[in-house]
């Protein structure tokens, strides 16, 4: 433990042989896997029974985190985890980014599959709603959410979390990867602000 | 310096090389694909004209393809983990792009445009691996039994 301490006090400016050791760095946190795994299948059997209060609930709970973790991660975490010093952000680093590895792929998979479907049992997707023109406003922005989230959040993650699994863990680039990875959850929270008002405007 | 996210055209591995822009261009083909899925769901129940949709899914497999061979050239670069984070990542999406596939089934999507939904999920499913191994894999060391080159390559 010592010698990892000794490793981290090298690799990374300000951290003394006296910081507190670093944690075991888990890329996927397996123990999360059969929770995902019956959320999925929950949610499969839902959507195949035309289970209609379990897909709404899906889509309202499932839409709610995803907004809520994005706009609280890159509006309230982020700007906290910019003034922590390095060793600080590496450990927060190791103990969050596996967590959100999980948990924000399920959360976007049940909001997605249970709002097209709840959209077609409703008739929203018919091209002769009336407000059909909000619902592919609604598809453009989690199109754009996406490509942000897949193209720059998440290889962000999964990048810090190999980085920290390194001997010798590089302190500036996980920063600058964290950084990456809080704005851009910021941008799509809030993006997530626009879905709300598509929302919103298709319940009334 | 390593940085740079898909929107830089190249990337600076530990060894110092110049990499390809190879997330560059698979967010582009996932760009396509998303763009083509959002202009055939728009038209639903209806079948729209669906020349749109064949162009971005082809465009969208062009840039796929442009990727392998871009990735093939590439020497000097950590093929192990670029092969540990891509099957696991592929295995996700599979699941994921195989909910929206069992989804359209469900709602009647028939005929052609379920094959152009089906092939573009394909590609997505592929371009995503890619992308996120490919940023695991440009920040590590290169393997040491590569020999400088990409696997399968002599």
């Amino acid at each position: 433990m010592a010698a990892v301490r000794q490793d981290l006090a090298s690799a990374l400016p300000g951290v003394s042989a006296a910081a507190p050791p670093r944690p075991p760095v888990t890329i996927v946190p397996l123990r999360g896997l059969p929770i995902v795994v019956v959320v999925i299948a929950l949610l499969i059997a839902s959507i195949a029974a035309d289970w209609r209060w379990a897909i709404n609930f899906f889509h309202v709970a499932g839409g709610g985190l995803w907004t809520g973790i994005d706009l609280f991660v890159g509006l309230i975490v982020g700007p906290i985890l910019g003034r922590m010093s390095v060793p600080a952000r590496v450990e927060f680093s190791t103990r969050f980014m596996p967590k959100m590895l999980l948990i924000m792929p399920t959360l976007v998979t049940i909001t997605l599959a249970s709002g097209w479907q709840l959209a077609h049992d409703l008739g929203l997707l018919d091209s002769g709603y009336y407000r059909h023109g909000w619902v592919v406003a609604s598809f453009i922005v989690v199109g754009v959410m996406a490509v942000i989230a897949i193209g720059i959040l998440e290889p962000a993650n999964l990048a810090v979390l190999f980085e920290l699994k390194k001997p010798q863990p590089d302190g500036e680039l996980i920063g600058r990867l964290m950084r990456r990875f809080v704005y851009t959850a910021a941008i799509t929270g809030l993006m997530q602000v626009a879905t709300l008002v598509i929302m919103t405007r298709l319940a009334i | 310096m390593t940085t740079g996210g898909p929107a830089q055209s190249g990337a600076i591995a530990p060894s110092g090389r110049r990499l390809p822009p190879v997330a560059t261009v698979a967010v582009a083909s996932m760009a396509l694909v998303l763009t083509g899925g959002i202009y055939l769901a728009s038209y639903l129940p209806g079948r729209p004209a669906l020349g749109p949709a064949v162009g971005l899914l082809a465009a969208a497999g062009v840039l796929l393809l442009a990727n392998v061979v871009l990735l093939g050239r590439v020497q000097e670069f950590a093929w192990g983990q670029f092969f540990q984070v891509g099957r696991w990542v592929l295995l996700g999406y599979g699941v994921i792009a195989g909910m929206l596939e069992y989804v359209f089934v469900l709602d009647g999507t028939r005929g052609t445009p379920l094959v152009l939904m089906t092939l573009m999920l394909a590609v997505f499913a592929v371009d995503i691996p890619v992308l996120l191994a490919f940023s695991v894999a440009r920040y590590q060391a290169a393997d040491p039994t590569a020999e400088g080159t990409a696997p399968g390559r002599s």
